[in-house]
């Protein structure tokens, strides 16, 4: 900035031409704290130990958790019945080494929600990009019939696959039990990955076939890995409510497909065993080092995308 | 010259009763920086769409190079583009964004490293290459996306408003670096922008479309300084545009001299043009308010080419480097009229708000423009 060329003093004297101040001068002092921030917590209101929102947090908790509580206190129990007798392990003893069915019964669903979740996850999927992807009339009535089978109750469902598996003639088992777990598994997956596909930017298929991509190309190099954790995330429920479904899996399972909430069932009737209590709690931190291994997996996974 | 050039023979196309591209011919020669201008919805970025292969026309051709492109898939087109939104892929690094096209080739890996790097360092990205588009700014996701439409060489890039999610400061670098990389390449740019000054800053030539049509192509000057329709007299820079009647129109030097009744000022004025008019034709006159000048004391009179009018000022609007200022005439037309501040206060008179004023430009300086009804 040259502003050292002075000039005579303009007409009237109105124009006073002004030596430049240095910036640092004119900018805001700040401190050596740097900007000014808020307080901790100073956005928030005061926490009384004994406010209402710690109430309710606890009854909530409580709510929640007291059966499981309940169940996990009498899987240590002695005597079989809801008197308390002292503490022991041997309903722990029976379900390891004495029910060789129950572990049969879970293998079984194991296996089958694994299965069934990989493909309702493939085809699901497949269905969401090609909907999205392609326009076509029956566009719309394939994605209101898709959920369809999300809102029916689930004994209609049961009852219409059982109808249907012997009009074809085909026996129950493990087989139809697979089928009828992918096929509710599917609207699922399909809402999931649509709901993904909602926030993917579709020019970047055409980035893709513009720069040298085939159409195969575009949808396996670009589309699938950009949706990945959509994938992966449903999956994940698929092979949750496959793990969990009793009611369809009932209608539709043949003798020798007994699967783990079937056979649950089966024991209940004929008296609660405290070794479904036991199998309870070791049930719950299975399925919580699953889901904190998940959860770090999945992290991962978004943080890459 | 590098590149390809660009024939666009007759080209229709509508949606539904919409004609997106009506008629639409157009020559770009090889290398050229070559701009299609219009405000949104002209059907401008419709036809770099056909270009690139993901629009088709309903009727007309398309040549590159001599050949004929409308049956080929946009991975078999020698073009790229560069798009409005990026269009990065989110789940690949920098690097990878721009490997891409060469790993689809299954280019040798030390040769596809090498030609990354180098296209990453030309728009230089060097220090981002393991970052994910997420953690980029808008100029730098944009960057990725040139280096990434130019890694395969294309004979043709296609910008389809690149810069326009960008900030103003940031636009006008990356303007700059994008008519570097142009002079560097030397490949046909195509460039999409409903930015007029971007048009004119970069173009070597500049299409004008509004409603599907092409109005004028042109250098950024002719576009300018002869405007072709009213539409593109208001459309590029600003201008007092105001219907007209011919009155006379005689020879005068190597023109002509036409006398022309404008109901607007009142009055009658002096404008000179290339090609002889119809006594009664209708036209519109056109004056950039950069060439008239105001001043407080009447301008003497030099030769009957210089209109002149009087008026106050009704709005002065200071912005540094220049003041607009309008004026209102004896009759009420307002003119827009912008000075430049060439020099430290020594650009005549201050003039204020409630001002009389003169008002005057000389023959030379206006146009006559074609009235196409829209």
């Amino acid at each position: 900035m040259t502003t050292d060329v002075e000039k005579p003093p303009q007409r009237n004297g109105n124009h006073i031409k002004h030596k430049l101040i240095p910036s640092k001068l004119v900018s805001p002092p700040s401190g050596p704290q740097g900007p000014y921030r808020l307080p901790k917590n100073q956005h928030f209101r005061d926490h009384r130990r004994f406010g209402f929102s710690n109430i309710m947090l606890v009854l909530v908790i409580l709510f929640l958790f007291a059966p499981l509580f309940v169940v996990i206190t009498y899987s240590f129990n002695a005597a079989k019945g809801m008197r308390w007798t002292g503490l022991s392990l041997e309903w722990y003893k029976k379900l390891f080494f004495d029910s060789n069915e129950l572990w049969r019964a879970f293998g079984n669903s194991i296996m089958i929600a694994f299965s069934s979740a990989l493909v309702a996850t493939m085809l699901g999927s497949l269905a969401a990009i090609g909907i999205k992807w392609y326009r076509f009339k029956a566009r719309a009535y394939i994605q209101i019939a898709s959920f369809l089978p999300m809102v029916l109750p689930e004994v209609i469902i049961g009852i219409s696959m059982l109808i249907f598996f012997s009009a074809i003639k085909v026996q129950l088992g493990m087989f139809t039990i697979f089928a009828a777990h992918t096929t509710f598994n599917i609207p699922f997956v399909f809402l999931l990955v649509s709901a993904r596909l909602d926030e993917f930017d579709f020019s970047i298929i055409e980035a893709a076939r513009d720069l040298g991509a085939t159409e195969r190309q575009a949808l396996f190099k670009v589309v699938i890995p950009s949706i990945m954790p959509g994938i992966v995330t449903s999956m994940l429920m698929s092979v949750t409510m496959s793990l969990e479904d009793f009611v369809i899996t009932f209608f539709v399972s043949g003798p020798g497909s007994t699967t783990l909430p079937l056979y649950v069932y089966s024991m209940i009737r004929y008296g609660v065993s405290p070794v479904i209590n036991s199998l309870s709690l070791v049930l719950i931190l299975g399925i919580m080092i699953l889901a904190l291994t998940l959860r770090r997996f999945l992290k991962t996974i978004a943080a890459s995308s | 010259m590098k590149g390809f050039d660009v024939t666009v023979k007759d080209v229709s196309r509508a949606y539904g009763s919409f004609k997106a591209l009506d008629d639409v011919s157009i020559e770009i020669h090889k290398g050229e920086f070559f701009s299609l201008l219009g405000p949104s919805g002209c059907g401008k970025t419709t036809l770099l769409r056909i270009i690139a292969g993901f629009d088709s026309p309903d009727v007309g051709t398309v040549l590159l190079d001599g050949k004929d492109i409308l049956p080929l898939p946009p991975d078999r087109r020698q073009v790229n583009t560069v798009f409005q939104n990026y269009a990065l892929f989110p789940h690949l690094s920098v690097y990878e964004n721009v490997a891409f096209p060469l790993r689809l080739k299954k280019i040798q890996p030390t040769k596809l490293d090498t030609k990354v790097r180098e296209y990453l360092h030309l728009v230089q990205l060097d220090a981002h290459i393991d970052k994910k588009p997420s953690m980029l700014s808008g100029g730098q996701k944009q960057r990725v996306a040139i280096a990434r439409a130019l890694i395969n060489e294309p004979n043709v890039l296609l910008l389809d408003e690149p810069l326009s999610a960008l900030d103003a400061k940031l636009r006008q670098n990356l303007l700059v670096e994008l008519d570097h990389l142009h002079d560097q390449i030397g490949i046909t740019f195509i460039y999409v922008t409903h930015d007029q000054s971007e048009a004119l800053s970069v173009s070597d030539r500049i299409a004008v479309m509004n409603q599907g049509k092409v109005l004028q192509v042109g250098t950024p000057y002719e576009i300018y300084e002869s405007p072709a329709t009213d539409f593109v007299a208001r459309f590029i820079g600003e201008t007092n545009l105001f219907p007209a009647t011919v009155l006379s129109c005689n020879p005068y030097k190597e023109e002509y001299i036409v006398s022309l009744d404008i109901p607007e000022l009142g009055t009658s004025i002096m404008v000179t043009d290339y090609d002889p008019l119809q006594v009664g034709q209708k036209v519109s006159f056109t004056i950039r308010p950069e060439k008239i000048k105001i001043t407080t004391d009447e301008p003497r009179r030099v030769g009957k080419d210089i209109n002149l009018f009087s008026g106050i000022v009704e709005e002065p609007i200071y912005s540094g480097f220049q003041s607009k200022y309008y004026v209102s005439l004896s009759n009420g037309t307002v003119l827009k009229i912008i000075q430049q501040h060439n020099n430290y206060m020594d650009d005549g008179p201050d003039i204020a708000w409630k001002d009389n004023v003169f008002v005057s430009w000389s023959a030379e300086d206006g146009y006559i423009v074609e009235v196409v009804d829209s």
